[in-house]
């Protein structure tokens, strides 16, 4: 231990602070019984490690060592009062007991325990009596350490609005008294949909930008997919696997989606060769893993159609006949119109455009997706190929007017373009 | 922790009958949730076709016939509950005949040092109530 160099010493800290510090953050707020708190402490902490390390040696157990001296100082804060206010009169009490009553045996605690912490982060951060948009920013400011300056450069909003939407939510999380708690069996289900949920809009933003020019933003889809692998590994759900199946589906096919200067390529005219085959994979992999449990949900049927997809070699070689038909369970777990006109499009490649445009056309008869551009374009595409021209630049220029990506109204243009309009 | 649930609801979707029952189950709901200490105080209040408003403003008194705000929802009870968090809390709003018809309200109650025992609940009560409609 005496023999590494005081810079080797400081490269295992900084080591340490990209692999462990979310972990030994989501203990000390469990310990602290404070977000603020604990990210103080958490720096703290390793600034203690950064000051001692060098001179007295790496300690056994790093992680231990971090959580407890964090828990200190911590607890120190709260006495001096540093950031005093009445809500944390109670706190100081509690963090106290905590560590009169137990504290050798909660640091002892092994792995698992400490894993735990993750969840209970995670399940306070996407809690439904928060704002789906501060669930988003929470997670990934807390689960994935993000700065406020990365999530809202990914989100294109201002830095100042998303402090505040954090600093919002975590005086709720403190007021409300949003328990730090993995929940019970009965509410598990419903609890965990909703953090899928956030890790999926994580994903998707990422993914496919929701406005502004851009298409893709690596960086939230990666994040999403951490993130996933991250919760199959504390929870090893069906659901949970599937969706992280999803995302490597979808993100395998990243390189291939749009051209070099941006513009969207459609799934039956990607170049094959560009899909990533690791990626695909591990995602057929997991998905044939979460259809043997037997408990098929919502993710488990999106994947295994983005797998039957990705096996296939061109996209008229693609097994329709499956996809409409996991389309169909998928329609019966979550009836919705948007997977309704995903059927419509696979009924089409296995039937024929007029079957599709049947289909599609009984959709929007009913009100339905009225404004969702995607069903023009399909609505289109069906009349395109049918040689109804007219109908085809109406329903394009409809879906123009609907889009809100630049990359998808170049693309719905050039097509409208191409029909001589 | 102490949370008042505020039960809102569409006086006019009450039936007689459906009004009965739903004080029947609220006072077998109190029943149980005292024995257990959660409960410490709740009623349903007469419709806002009693209400009355009293403003003080340049300290002259103002007396108006009505609710505060004029809203598709009212106010029609309240519960007063001691919960370990927001999660048992919201388990004891889902339990609430109310919140099958309308909407319950959660809003933690805020301590302040000073407030005599007895009376903290009730003031609670009120300065909560208040600022919620403020809000709508």
């Amino acid at each position: 231990m005496c023999d590494e160099t005081a810079a080797s010493i400081r490269e295992r800290i900084e080591e340490l602070y990209r692999s462990e510090s979310r972990r030994v953050f989501a203990t000390l707020v469990r310990l602290l019984g404070d977000l603020d708190l604990a990210e103080e402490a958490l720096h703290d902490a390793f600034a203690s490690a950064m000051q001692k390390w060098p001179g007295e040696g790496v300690p056994e157990n790093p992680r231990g060592w971090l959580i407890s001296t964090g828990r200190f100082k911590g607890v120190d804060a709260i006495r001096r009062g540093v950031r005093f206010d009445a809500s944390l009169a109670e706190l100081a009490q509690r963090a106290e007991q905590k560590m009169a009553a137990g504290s050798a045996r909660e640091l002892e605690e092994d792995r698992e325990g400490l894993e735990d912490d993750r969840l209970r982060l995670i399940f306070t951060c996407c809690h439904p009596a928060l704002a789906a948009e501060a669930q988003v920013a929470l997670t990934l400011r807390e689960v994935c350490g993000l700065t406020t300056e990365e999530i809202a450069r990914s989100f294109l909003i201002a830095p100042s609005t998303l402090a505040q939407r954090i600093v919002r939510a975590k005086a709720k999380i403190r007021r409300a008294a949003i328990p730090y708690e993995i929940p019970p069996r009965s509410e598990l289900a419903s609890r965990l949909d909703a953090v899928l949920q956030v890790v999926y809009l994580v994903f998707n933003e990422g993914y496919a930008a929701s406005s502004g020019t851009t298409l893709t933003r690596a960086d939230l889809s990666a994040e999403a997919i951490r993130l996933g692998r991250l919760l199959v590994d504390l929870l090893p759900e069906p659901e949970v696997e599937s969706l992280l199946a999803l995302m490597l589906l979808q993100e395998s096919r990243r390189l291939a989606r749009a051209s070099p200067s941006g513009e969207l390529i459609l799934l039956e005219d990607q170049d094959r060769a560009l899909w990533d085959r690791a990626q695909i994979e591990e995602g057929v992999e997991r998905v044939q893993r979460a259809l043997t449990s037997g408990r098929v949900g919502s993710y488990t049927l999106q994947a295994a159609i983005a797998a039957v997809h990705a096996e296939a070699p061109t996209a008229a070689a693609t097994d329709w006949e499956q996809i409409v038909a996991l389309y169909s369970l998928l329609l019966r777990v979550e009836p919705s119109p948007v997977v309704e006109l995903n059927r419509a499009v696979a009924v089409a490649m296995r039937d024929g455009p007029e079957a599709g445009l049947a289909a599609i056309d009984a959709i929007l008869d009913r009100g339905a997706l009225a404004d969702f551009h995607l069903a023009y374009a399909a609505r289109a595409e069906m009349c395109r190929r049918l040689e109804r021209n007219e109908d085809a630049a109406a329903a394009y220029r409809r879906a123009i007017g609907l889009a809100r990506q630049e990359p998808e109204r170049q693309f719905l243009d050039k097509r409208l373009r191409e029909l001589g309009h | 922790m102490k949370y008042m649930l505020l039960i809102y609801s569409d006086e006019n979707a009450w039936t007689e009958s459906e009004r009965e029952h739903c004080y029947e189950e609220s006072t077998q709901l109190v029943g149980q949730l005292r024995s257990s200490g959660q409960c410490l105080a709740a009623a349903p209040l007469h419709p806002v076709s009693t209400a009355t408003s009293v403003r003080v403003r340049d300290g002259k008194r103002l007396v108006t016939d009505g609710p505060f705000a004029e809203t598709r929802e009212q106010l029609g009870g309240y519960f007063l509950i001691d919960a370990t968090d927001l999660d048992e809390a919201i388990r004891i709003a889902e339990r609430i005949p109310g919140a099958r018809v309308g909407t319950v309200e959660i809003r933690p109650v805020l301590e302040i040092p000073g407030l005599p025992e007895a009376l903290d609940a009730v003031a609670a009560a009120d300065r909560n109530g208040h600022s919620v409609s403020r809000r709508r």
